[in-house]
Order: structure tokens, then C-alpha cells, then sequence
């Protein structure tokens, strides 16, 4: 278990964070239950299983519910 | 292609801003019906490009979004062909977010400032000797490192070589500059106003004291309070059940009009978004305060606090106590303050530094069998004596009789606000000592104002004796004062409180009063900067600075009314509209996104005046 923590663009409605939680959620591999999508920094964080699913494959899921990644760092 | 469209959405918006006023112009000026239905039909379908194109990507992971209920009312605007509607509604609407984005920025920029204060690069030495700029996440722990004039610290450490002051702004709130030189400790983020310095890195990374600032301040502008999350949850069915309602709507009434306007007027805005913003706002003013708040809950809670409790030393007292009088009994007074000294010599007790400090140069002797007795002192055995250095407790179990004259000298030193140090050898009174504290200046006028803010008790817990107590107490305009506290007893006195029903803060550095400071409601900390207690406690006054104690109550008091304005005022709204729409005609799309992205904006901006506090009374 990795956790990342990655930096989307600017985060302004409230949906966003609704659409983003259930795109992260809904890649295999990541811990469901330790998806925290942060409104005001505008931050993702989670734990994930790095042997399933790359840091990439989840950075696209975000882009692809339309939110621009800036930065991510995993630990 | 999707990309494309949302990354132009600015653009669209000002283009569809703009085909609407021709429209409109050409209509009012030309009486020309084409050309207003084209560039409004223009208008409606490039605006809602960007707002189908969202709605679809959060229809895939299966969220219903505010998006995808305006999709649908311009849809059904088109449908019935009013383009007007359509049009309008899609600007307002993606204008709003504009507006939402540009305000929201605004009232995050304080925290923002604050991250961004982050070093990014260090000089650090290499194997030959020369000093290579590198990366700050490439620095570890015992690296040299050099700091030129200007430069910011890029970890916390300890000066090697030369000399310099500093500007500690980002870790105390406070831009005095501070003198460092040769051991001096130095705090990443901190601005090296002149001097050169080389360093050796203690702490690197989010180790640091400014990293584990930015760590606190980032969690805490996200943490929700209980009422929060219920809104959130709330959030997430309202949106697919205004849709349901408002197709049951069309389905029994076959009103197209009325179902898409209540889609309009069923987004859910500034009630997710009301709460949020404040928090953001008030944690963003103490963070450039030298207040740390963790979190909208401790906003809530210390908002409402009736008792204040605080420790004495350190808290309300500068924690630095001197010797003020000396009284000695009996003969051979000189060996008496040698063995008081070799005791001392070897105690870190606050009181054990004024008391070495005033006895000053003697000879010393070896201390063996020494035994610390709790709350009351130390005994031990100096050059085949038994000596006993502690307070009048401590003499009574050892049996030490106090003569009148002592008695007396012990009431007077005590009424005057001396914490007493008393040695006697082989059970005979030796030295009586009277060690007092200075009070921190500013605390009197401090405790007033947070009176007048409506707080009830004010009360002080201390290990001293009653009189020292008593006399700070006096001296402060304290309700309560209470001496001879063991840390225990101070826990269990907040732990009465609280079963009271009183909603205690309590306020103490750390030291030795950590669980009362968890035990509290709101626990806070006076932080030197690299306390522990920052981790443990609600609250920290940066650099221990007391005096943003009452700036932290006024900040937090309007932080929580600001809090129940923005649920007021989003509350308002929406039981507004939602009357319009069934009592009367005026009631459209376009005017409820007006309205509804106005009360957005309104939240925003009521928040944003957070910034600004100033504490007044």
C-alpha cells in the first residue's frame, strides 16, 4: 500500500468533489475507505495498492471526470 | 475535443455574454427577430457545450450533478423554444462559476500565501567543499548548508559559523527581526534579512516545524464539522431528487416551463459551499495571526467557551522566576547554601535555575541517594548530611520544626506571591528562599477584553503554593485561583468542569499540562514553535505570544456567526424561490439562476470579510 497525495486544479463546486471521489473510488486498487478529496487545498488523498494500479492509471480517471492534475507525490 | 471546450470556458462565456447583448441590442434597437433567435440560439448551444460535456463525465461515474439539471432545463428551454431562457440561464450559469472561481481564490489566498512561503532550494556542501544549489526535497538530515542575505532557510537547524538576523514572520506571525549566531537554532521558511550563515540540517521536509505548520493549517481548512458532513450527505441525494421531482412535476402538470425551472432552482449551492468558505476564511486569518485553529469543529466549540483555565508558569507568568528575598536560620548558613547548590546543580525544575543563579559561586559537593519526592521536593544525602530542599510539605514529613520566626517569615513570603524554597540539614531550617515570577506584560488588558467578549470564569491551576497564586491572581483580576496542583489534579479539575456543563479552554505550554490540554474542549497551546503540544492541542498562539488570545476568541466568535449567516442566508434563498415558484408568475429559469448564483457569490463574499478581522473589544 502506497498513499498519494495529488494536486488537482482549482476546485470551485461543490460536485466536483462528489465526481471526483466516485472516479477515484472506482479504480481498482484503490482503498475506498482512505479517498479524501480536499475542497479548499484542492487535494486528493488516498491509499492504494501499487501492485493492482499505478499512480497514473488514477491520475487519468481524474482527468478523464474533467479535472486537470497539477502534481502528485506518492509515499 | 472535450478538453479543448473546458479549457475554453472563460472564452465561451465571454462570447456568449456577448452574442446575448447583440441580441438583445438588435432586438431593442433594429426590431430584428432573426438575428435576436440567432445569436441567442448561437449563445445557448456554445455555453452549454462545456456544462453537457461535465454533466456527461459525472453521469459515467454515476453522480448526478448540478450540471446535468441545467443540461436538462436547457434542453427543455430549446424544446419549447425559448431560446431567451436557454441562453441566459447558461451564461448565468457558467458566469457564476467564473465568479465562484476567481472569489473562492480570494478567500483561500491567506492559507495559499502561507504554503507558498515554502523553501523550494538549499545551498547545500558537497564532497569537495563547495556549496551547490540543489533541490530542498534533496537535503537530509546533517547536510551543511549555507544561507546567503535574502535566501529563506530551507530546514530547520543549527548555526555552524557567522552571524546574521532573521525575520521569523512565518513561524511566529510576529517580523521583528531575530539576532542568530553560533548554535543559534534557525526555522525553515524564516528570511535571513542580513548576514550570512552555514547551517547543518536538524529536521528537513515536513519535519520541520514550518512543514508540520502547513500540514496542520491545510487539514484543518478541509475538516468538516458534524453538521457539515450531514450537509454533504444531504447534498448527495437532493440533487437526483429534485430531478425526480421535477419530472413528476411535467408528468402530472405537462408543464415543460414549470418542470425546467424547478430543475434551475433546486441546485444545491451556496448551503454545500456557505460553511466551507467561512471555515477557509477565519483559519486563513489566524494562520497570518500567529493563531493556529485545527478545524471548523474547534471553531464551533471555542466559540461558545464559558471558562477559561489557565496554567500559571510560562502561561500567565514569563516562566523565568528569579531569587526576590533570602532569609537563613541557625550557623554555618555558608556550607548550607554549598549543599543547596550541589542538589540544585543536578535538577531541571524552573525553580532549581533562579536558585542557582543567586547562590552564584560556592564549592560543591558530591549528591548521592537522591530521591525526588512528587509535588514536593528533593532529598539527599551532601558530604554525609541529610538535606531536604522543597516546600513546607516537604518539611513536615521530614520533621523539620518551624520556629515562630520562620512561620512568620513563610506567611509573609507567601502572601507576597513567592513560590518558597526551604532547605533544611539533618532536619534543621537552614535557608528559607522566596522565588518569584515576573508576569507577562499585556496579560492584564488581555484577560479584560476576553471578559468583555462574554467569557465567565477565568481561572489559574498551578503547582505553586496557594499565596504565589493568590497574589497573581490578585494581581490580574482573576475569578479563581488554585495552588499545590499536581498535573492529575489540574486534569481533574477541567474534568469537573466539563461534567458541569461548562465549555472549558484551557491554556497552558505543554510541559507538564498536556492531558489537561486534551482533556479541555478546546485545548491551547502556547507553542514556542516546536512544542509537541502543537500536535496535541485545538488551538496553538504561535511563539507563545498570549496576547493573540483574544484575537483568537473574536476571530473564532465571528467566524461561527459568519458560519450560521452563510446556512441563513442559503437556507433563505432557497424557501425564497421556492415560494416564488408556487405563488406566484414572476418566477422564471433565468431569474432563479440569478438568484441562485447570486447567493453563491453572496456566501463567498460574506466569507471573504473574515480576512479582514480585526479583533475589537
Amino acid at each position: 500500500m502506497k498513499a498519494a497525495t495529488i494536486q488537482v486544479e482549482t476546485l470551485t463546486c461543490p460536485s466536483c468533489l462528489q465526481k471526483i471521489e466516485a472516479a477515484v473510488k472506482g479504480v481498482e486498487g484503490v482503498d475506498q475507505g482512505t479517498v479524501k478529496v480536499m475542497f479548499n487545498s484542492s487535494k486528493v488523498k488516498l491509499d492504494f495498492d501499487d501492485q493492482t494500479v499505478s499512480i497514473n492509471q488514477i491520475e487519468d480517471a481524474i482527468t478523464k471526470v474533467g479535472y486537470e492534475v497539477l502534481k502528485s507525490s506518492v509515499r | 475535443m472535450q478538453r479543448h471546450i473546458l479549457k475554453a470556458k472563460n472564452k465561451i462565456t465571454l462570447i456568449s455574454g456577448i452574442l446575448i447583448a447583440v441580441g438583445f441590442l438588435s432586438l431593442w434597437l433594429l426590431d430584428n427577430q432573426l438575428i435576436f433567435a440567432g445569436a441567442l440560439v448561437i449563445a445557448s448551444i456554445l455555453g452549454l457545450a462545456p456544462i453537457a460535456i461535465q454533466a456527461y463525465q459525472a453521469l459515467r461515474v454515476k453522480v448526478v450533478s448540478i450540471d446535468l439539471l441545467v443540461t436538462i432545463a436547457v434542453l427543455g428551454a430549446f424544446l419549447i423554444r425559448n431560446f431567451e431562457e436557454s441562453a441566459i440561464v447558461t451564461f448565468l450559469f457558467l458566469f457564476g462559476a467564473f465568479l465562484e472561481q476567481r472569489t473562492l481564490n480570494k478567500t483561500r489566498s491567506a492559507i495559499k500565501e502561507l504554503t507558498e512561503m515554502a523553501p523550494e532550494s538549499a545551498l547545500k556542501q558537497m564532497e569537495d567543499g563547495e556549496f551547490i544549489e540543489v533541490d530542498v526535497d534533496e537535503v537530509d538530515v546533517g547536510d551543511v548548508l549555507l544561507v546567503k542575505t535574502g535566501a529563506k532557510v530551507p530546514v530547520d537547524g543549527t548555526v555552524l559559523s557567522g552571524e546574521g538576523s532573521i525575520n521569523e514572520a512565518s513561524i511566529t506571525g510576529e517580523s521583528i527581526p531575530v539576532a542568530k549566531e553560533k548554535d543559534s537554532s534557525v526555522f525553515a521558511g524564516t528570511i535571513l534579512d542580513n548576514g550570512t550563515i552555514q547551517i547543518v540540517a536538524d529536521r528537513v521536509g515536513e519535519d520541520t516545524t514550518f512543514g508540520r505548520i502547513i500540514e496542520l493549517v491545510e487539514e484543518a481548512q478541509d475538516s468538516k464539522s458534524e453538521a457539515e458532513r450531514f450537509i454533504d450527505r444531504f447534498a448527495k441525494y437532493y440533487t437526483p431528487a429534485v430531478l425526480a421531482l421535477s419530472f413528476l412535476v411535467w408528468l402530472f402538470s405537462r408543464d415543460v416551463e414549470l418542470a425546467i425551472t424547478i430543475l434551475v432552482l433546486g441546485c444545491p449551492g451556496a448551503l454545500v459551499i456557505g460553511v466551507p468558505v467561512s471555515n477557509v476564511a477565519g483559519i486563513g486569518n489566524g494562520a497570518r495571526k500567529g493563531v493556529l485553529l485545527k478545524g471548523s469543529e474547534v471553531i464551533s466549540d471555542f466559540s461558545r467557551v464559558d471558562t477559561f483555565v489557565f496554567d500559571k508558569t510560562g502561561t500567565l507568568t514569563v516562566g523565568n522566576p528569579s531569587v526576590a528575598e533570602t532569609e537563613y536560620y541557625g550557623h554555618d548558613t555558608t556550607s548550607a547554601l554549598g549543599y543547596l547548590a550541589s542538589i540544585e546543580r543536578e535538577s531541571d525544575h524552573p525553580l532549581a535555575k533562579a536558585v542557582l543563579e543567586s547562590i552564584g559561586d560556592v564549592t560543591f559537593s558530591e549528591v548521592t541517594d537522591t530521591e525526588v519526592v512528587k509535588g514536593g521536593g528533593i532529598i539527599a544525602t551532601v558530604d554525609g548530611h541529610r538535606v531536604a530542599v522543597g516546600n513546607v510539605a516537604l518539611m513536615e514529613r521530614e520533621n523539620v520544626t518551624l520556629s515562630p520566626g520562620a512561620r512568620a517569615d513563610v506567611a509573609r513570603l507567601e502572601e507576597n506571591g513567592n513560590s518558597l524554597v526551604l532547605t533544611s540539614v539533618d532536619g534543621k531550617l537552614k535557608i528559607l528562599m522566596g522565588v518569584r515570577d515576573q508576569v507577562r506584560s499585556g496579560v492584564k488588558e488581555d484577560l479584560q477584553r476576553l471578559k468583555r467578549m462574554g467569557v465567565r470564569n477565568l481561572v489559574v491551576l498551578s503547582g505553586d503554593n496557594q499565596g504565589t497564586v493568590d497574589a497573581v491572581s490578585r494581581e490580574l483580576g482573576l475569578t479563581e485561583a488554585y495552588g499545590n496542583m499536581l498535573p492529575e489534579d489540574k486534569s481533574a479539575y477541567v474534568k469537573k468542569l466539563i461534567e458541569e456543563g461548562q465549555i472549558v479552554a484551557f491554556v497552558g505550554d505543554g510541559v507538564n499540562d498536556s492531558p489537561s490540554l486534551a482533556l479541555a474542549n478546546i485545548g491551547i497551546a502556547m507553542g514556542g514553535g516546536t512544542d509537541v503540544a502543537i500536535e496535541t492541542s485545538d488551538v496553538v498562539l504561535m511563539n507563545s505570544n498570549f496576547s493573540r488570545l483574544p484575537h483568537a476568541l473574536g476571530l473564532v466568535k465571528a467566524t461561527a456567526s459568519n458560519m450560521r449567516q452563510n446556512i441563513l442566508i442559503a437556507v433563505g434563498v432557497v424557501l425564497l424561490l421556492l415560494s416564488a415558484v408556487l405563488f406566484s408568475d414572476w418566477m422564471n429559469m433565468s431569474i432563479g439562476m440569478l438568484v441562485h448564483e447570486g447567493s453563491i457569490l453572496v456566501v463567498i463574499l460574506n466569507g471573504m470579510r473574515l480576512l479582514r478581522f480585526e479583533s475589537k473589544a
